[in-house]
């Protein structure tokens, strides 16, 4: 019933939001936010650490077809639930300096995203899964389209055209692993699902592997399915920015958990090296890219490409410590990545540029900004003692257990996000201020309110990663032995 | 909470208060608190270092990481090693916040700065405190951090900056060195606890050069490099001269570089038993000795002369660890925290007297206005030259002779070496203090001793300089080398060949070096002060000394060799590939479901005759197909 | 049922043979004529000569199914018709011709 709620309550508060006008939607919205929020964390405390799905709940949706809708939380989708349920307040605040056209719609459109997502991350039924993975892609759509920067109607077609394409892949194996399943009327639910996937051959699996592999490839994105990543990052409003780069795109990094590996482990087993070499070329060539990039939402969407290649290829590394930090480096990367994407937003709003090569000196009027700035670069570079660190120990240690020399190469990551990162932190923020930087004003009590609580989850996540690993290891160790 | 958790977190506190309280925390109270939070760390480890009873102690804060089968605590351990470096780090790094009390007192990021202080001391107090390889490696990176905020400190200046940031890259290329290698230990011994690992090292019957061991102790020593300063990740060392000077004293010459000698000690167990790991960490500990010694000859920026001595006498400890002489480079960490904070903490003091000069050309006779800074100095200048009776000259000889017993090529290079460090030493003294002033009237007008709070810790360090030798005075002198004995626990398991040098042979190699060293003091001083040459102009410079003065250009070289290749590169796949190739790929197939729509619609003409006729066409050929069997027989 | 003699009589090839012919005609006339009340005609008369097609089988076979649904399919023609000439009136009215070769605005 829980899990049911976590679904409905975004979705009455986007209809109570569209019935609004004016200041009163974002009101509405961050309250309902917030109140997920709170249901969230009350699931998160509630949560027993063992390998079951918890706050179950089914109903029959299509009887003749055996399709219920079928929700629960597993260790694997407690961690994404918290992910959504704690950024969307952020996220929704972040756009407080911001009068947007049409904002009932604007903020509406955020909360039916989250119950999308969270629908996503809950589904327990392969169509009902279906049915919000492409759904969650309406209102970011919308999102991007109508609030979006100059360029915005090109680029958002070909992301949207883009990730349906891969998702057709993805609907092909589901109907198939579907019609696989017994009885006339089949069945939908995941147990079924992984049951019926015991019995195929390597050729058939091959073929799903392929295709799911498309599918979560173009959604996440990996090298060469990334181009309409950065695009769509740097046209996007930056809430819809923050909601594609800190969400959405653990959709795709979700689903290689939930359907790659443990429905075709013997697919995993051989092609797993492509995959992995595909993440890691992503991964160099990502943060290459991002050395030299002069804008600084292109900069983040590049590195946040690059750490997406390291968490697949901790994923199909197939080990415990490759899928663990994949899971922490999930939450870890959406904490980051919306506080980078907001101060770029906060540094855009005061100066209408987010070019390094104009700014610089920030820090000389507002300290406080460079604090959480650093604060959050550390989180992504991985310092210790911070999120990103764990996650990307990890990571390293699964792709370096599952190849030596694999492992180095993407252990570049940890020299060249140190490059790209530092260059945009030292451009940015230090240096003598420049005409746009000149009269740079304080933070107001709004984004404090964003900064603070992500900068600390940065650091606290880094100090207490047990808190998440504890509660995901069951289900995790569950799903490697399905596999093994 | 016990004493031993406090010792790290009392620097931590002091970092939540002034980086909290910035701008808030009243300046005058911002260094008291910092500084007093240090001492009381120091006051701790006295305390503790005075309580041990040779038996290790491991106290475990609390579980950090957990998957799998392997669990990384977050615990600390109290043994010979981690008290002494808890000693210098503490002790020297008190000093140093005191020195910097008065030596900041303009800066109007004061608060900001003892905040950073104190946050690289916790870092440093959990890299020497750590049971584990990974707390060893969030101090790692966390040092790491706190020299890059402190190097970038005045960050107006972009020079600075770039300064910081090479120093935190450099820092990242050893550390994926380390973490590598950290992967390898857990691979292959299950646990990254020191106990356990140097357990299953003993017991697992690992033959010298074991190829695991080796390769392991490779990666550890990458690391090593980068945080130490060796070649070839040493570049970044003299452009972290950007920093304030109290940073360099602490920082990059007492604490943080010598990270690197303190883990291959830490892992001693590993090392003895990989002899090749040895023979190239002894090789590149004396290239960079000589190679910086010999760049430190012809530098004329105060610190950058300190730095390039620093890289060299940090080569000095390597090749120390690189014959197994353990406690002799560790004695030499020792000493070297004396006399080199000592040394920067008095250039520090000139600078500060000469309003930011560093330039040891315009300086000169400084020795009636300082008087204290110049008498430390001397003494500093003294013990790091490898004179009797004064700290160098103990832990330089003991490293000598166990060189000398292992390789005597290698040995004279090192000597080489050390006549060129007393030269350039000595040369750094005499234009600094001796002859004329030669800055600007209005320097001249402005020279003043430094206050109180600066010129304590150098008589206190001064002091320690002096008499740092007889912490481990050898036997030959009457001495029973203290620290070596108080260490040996250390090295219990890891067969050190203790090979007992032959006493007229160690008299005679002290003998040579100190002749040495002496004489080419006195060539400096003939140089300097009786003929008083000055250094000419950058201008003026040319062939092999000017090769050396731009530091054989090996920045130039990295430059063009890495830095322009992967900007280039970065280019290249930012408007070439990623728009040429995977795009092009990318939008092709949409422009050509484009064309090929653009084609099909003609068909759609609009005359009715042409669709009846297609109609027609396609009636005949669908009759045509199904009756195909019928038709052709 | 039996097959009355008088029917017999005539082979059913006839039949086929001349509905064929009737549907040639009728395919000839829609493709080659432009006015649309002949083209419409021609197509009459398509349908009828699958119409007799049914009809004959439907006798040769016994089963009256077939004349059934010829039945149907005149009912259904009938109203067809009704609506081809009401548009093709419309047209004329409009553009006071009813030559398909200008019908070509429904393009691309």
């Amino acid at each position: 019933m829980l899990t049911i709620s976590l679904i409905l309550l975004p979705i009455i508060a986007g209809i109570l939001t569209l019935t609004t006008k004016g200041e009163n939607a974002k009101k509405i919205a961050t309250i309902f936010a917030f109140a997920e929020m709170i249901l969230g964390v009350y699931i998160y405390s509630s949560f027993v650490p063992n390998a079951t799905t918890q706050f179950a709940a089914s109903y029959d949706w299509i009887h003749s077809a055996g399709i219920k809708f079928s929700v629960g939380i597993d260790g694997i989708s407690l961690i994404l639930v918290c992910l959504t349920t704690l950024m969307i307040p952020f996220i929704i605040l972040s756009t407080f300096n911001n009068n947007y056209k049409n904002a009932p719609t604007f903020y509406a459109l955020i909360l039916f995203m989250q119950a999308a997502l969270i629908g996503v991350f809950t589904a327990r039924d392969i169509f009902l899964f279906y049915f919000f993975f492409e759904v969650a892609l309406i209102p970011v759509y919308f999102i991007a389209a109508i609030w979006g920067g100059e360029n915005r109607i090109k680029v958002t077609f070909k992301f949207f055209v883009y990730t349906i394409f891969g998702s057709l892949f993805m609907l092909l194996a589901l109907v198939y692993l579907y019609i696989q399943t017994p009885g006339i009327a089949h069945k939908a639910d995941f147990e079924s699902i992984y049951a019926v996937a015991k019995s195929l051959d390597l050729t058939q699996q091959s073929y799903i592997f392929g295709a799911f592999f498309i599918a979560f490839a173009i959604k996440m994105p990996l090298f060469p399915f990334h181009t309409w990543q950065p695009d769509t990052y740097v046209e996007a409003p930056t809430a819809g920015t923050m909601l594609l780069s800190g969400i959405m795109l653990k959709m795709g990094t979700y689903g290689l958990i939930r359907f790659i590996l443990p429905i075709t482990p013997l697919a995993v087993d051989k092609y797993g090296m492509v995959a992995i070499i595909l993440s890691v070329i992503g991964i160099v060539y990502g943060s290459i890219i991002a050395i030299q990039q002069k804008d600084m939402k292109r900069l983040i969407a590049y590195s946040s490409f690059a750490h997406v290649g390291l968490m697949s290829a901790g994923i199909f590394s197939g080990n415990i410590d490759g899928i663990q930090g994949a899971l922490i480096q999930m939450l870890a990367h959406g904490i980051n990545v919306v506080g980078l994407f907001f101060i770029v937003e906060i540094i855009q709003q005061r100066t209408n540029s987010r070019e390094l090569a104009r700014l610089g000196g920030i820090t000389q009027t507002t300290p406080n900004l460079t604090v959480y700035f650093v604060i959050l670069m550390l989180g992504s570079v991985a310092l210790p003692l911070t999120n990103g660190f764990v996650g990307e120990f990890l990571l390293l240690k699964g792709v370096y257990e599952y190849n030596v020399w694999v492992g180095a190469v993407a252990g570049l990551t940890i020299i060249l996000g140190a490059v790209y990162m530092l260059r945009m932190v030292q451009k940015s923020m230090f240096g003598i201020t420049s005409k746009i930087t000149e009269g740079f004003a304080d933070l107001t009590f709004s984004e404090k309110a964003v900064l603070f609580p992500l900068s600390f989850l940065v650091i606290w996540l880094g100090i207490a990663p047990n808190m998440f690993l504890k509660l995901t290891e069951p289900a995790v160790s569950q799903l490697l032995s399905i596999i093994k | 909470m016990s004493l031993i958790t406090l010792i790290p977190l009392l620097p931590l506190l002091g970092f939540l208060i002034n980086g909290i309280g910035f701008r808030h925390v009243p300046k005058s109270l911002a260094g008291i608190i910092s500084s007093g939070v240090a001492l009381a760390s120091f006051a701790c480890v006295l305390s503790l270092f005075f309580g041990f009873d040779g038996k290790p102690q491991v106290v475990s804060v609390f579980d950090w990481i957990t998957v799998g089968k392997l669990n990384i605590s977050m615990s600390f351990l109290i043994d010979q090693l981690s008290l002494l470096m808890l000693l210098i780090i503490t002790g020297v790094g008190s000093l140093i916040h005191i020195y910097s009390i008065g030596y900041m007192s303009h800066d109007e990021g004061f608060g900001k700065f003892f905040a950073f202080l104190n946050l690289f001391l916790f870092f440093m107090l959990l890299l020497v405190m750590g049971s584990n390889y990974v707390v060893m490696f969030i101090g790692w990176e966390g040092v790491g951090l706190c020299s890059y905020l402190l190097i970038g400190f005045w960050n107006k200046n972009n020079n600075y900056g770039n300064a910081a940031r090479k120093a935190f890259i450099m820092n990242r290329i050893g550390d994926l060195g380390f973490l590598l290698g950290i992967f390898m230990i857990i691979n292959h011994f299950g646990s990254v606890e020191y106990a356990s690992i140097q357990e299953s090292v003993v017991d697992g019957g690992y033959l010298s050069g074991d190829k695991t061991l080796f390769y392991i102790t490779l990666l550890l020593f990458v690391g090593a490099m980068g945080k130490s300063a060796q070649i070839p990740l040493y570049t970044w060392l003299p452009d972290a001269m950007a920093g304030p000077t109290p940073v360099s004293a602490l920082i990059h010459a007492a604490t943080m570089v010598t990270a690197g000698i303190y883990m291959i000690i830490r892992s001693n167990f590993m090392y003895s038993l990989a002899p090749e790991t040895l023979e190239i960490v002894a090789w590149v500990g004396l290239a960079t000795a000589f190679f910086a010694a010999s760049i430190g000859l012809f530098q004329n920026d105060i610190k950058k002369v300190l730095a390039y001595s620093t890289v060299s006498q940090l080569g000095y400890m390597f090749m120390g660890l690189g014959v197994m002489a353990y406690s002799s480079s560790f004695f030499h960490v020792m000493t070297h925290a004396f006399f080199k904070a000592l040394l920067f903490l008095g250039a520090g003091s000139v600078i500060h007297a000469m309003s930011d000069e560093q330039d040891i050309r315009k300086m000169g006779g400084l020795r009636k206005v300082l008087p204290v800074t110049f008498v430390t100095f001397l003494i500093a200048t003294i013990a790091i030259s490898g004179i009797p009776p004064f700290s160098g000259f103990f832990s330089k000889d003991e490293i000598l002779a166990h060189v000398y017993e292992h390789n005597k090529l290698m040995w004279a290079f090192a000597l080489l070496g050390s006549i060129m460090t007393s030269f350039y030493m000595f040369r750094l003294l005499f234009l600094t203090f001796f002859g004329e002033f030669r800055g600007t009237a209005e320097q001249k007008h402005h020279l003043h001793e430094s206050p109180i709070t600066m010129t304590a810790p150098l008589m206190i360090l001064a002091v320690l300089s002096a008499i740092g030798g007889f912490f481990n005075l050898p036997h030959i002198f009457g001495g029973h080398s203290g620290l070596a004995e108080f260490m040996a626990p250390l090295f219990a398991h890891s067969k050190v060949e203790h090979a007992a040098v032959d006493e007229s042979l160690e008299i005679t190699l002290m003998v040579v070096s100190v002749i040495a060293a002496l004489i080419s003091a006195i060539v400096a001083y003939v140089i300097y002060v009786s003929k008083k040459a000055v250094p000419s102009a950058d201008s003026e410079v040319s062939g092999i000394q000017k090769l050396i003065y731009n530091k054989y250009y090996v920045d130039e070289i990295y430059d063009s060799v890495f830095v322009k290749p992967i900007t280039a590169l970065s280019n290249f796949f930012y408007s070439v590939f990623e728009f040429l190739v995977i795009d092009l790929i990318v939008e092709g197939i949409g422009k050509l479901v484009k064309s090929l729509s653009a084609e099909a619609r003609l068909l759609q003409n609009g005359t009715t005759g042409f669709y009846l006729f297609a109609m027609v066409l396609s009636i005949a050929a669908i009759i045509i197909f199904s009756l195909k069997s019928f038709i052709l027989g | 049922m039996q097959v009355p003699d008088i029917i017999r009589q005539i082979p059913l090839n006839y039949y086929i043979w001349f509905s064929t012919a009737l549907f040639c005609i009728g395919i000839i006339g829609v493709l080659t004529r432009r006015n649309a009340i002949i083209i419409f005609m021609s197509v009459e008369l398509m349908l009828n000569s699958v119409n007799l097609l049914l009809a004959a089988f439907s006798s040769y076979k016994s089963d009256p199914s077939g004349q059934i649904f010829v039945f149907f399919i005149m009912a259904v023609a009938a109203a067809e018709v009704a609506v081809g000439l009401a548009i093709i009136v419309m047209i004329y009215r409009n553009i006071q011709t009813i030559d398909v070769g200008l019908l070509n605005k429904l393009k691309w």
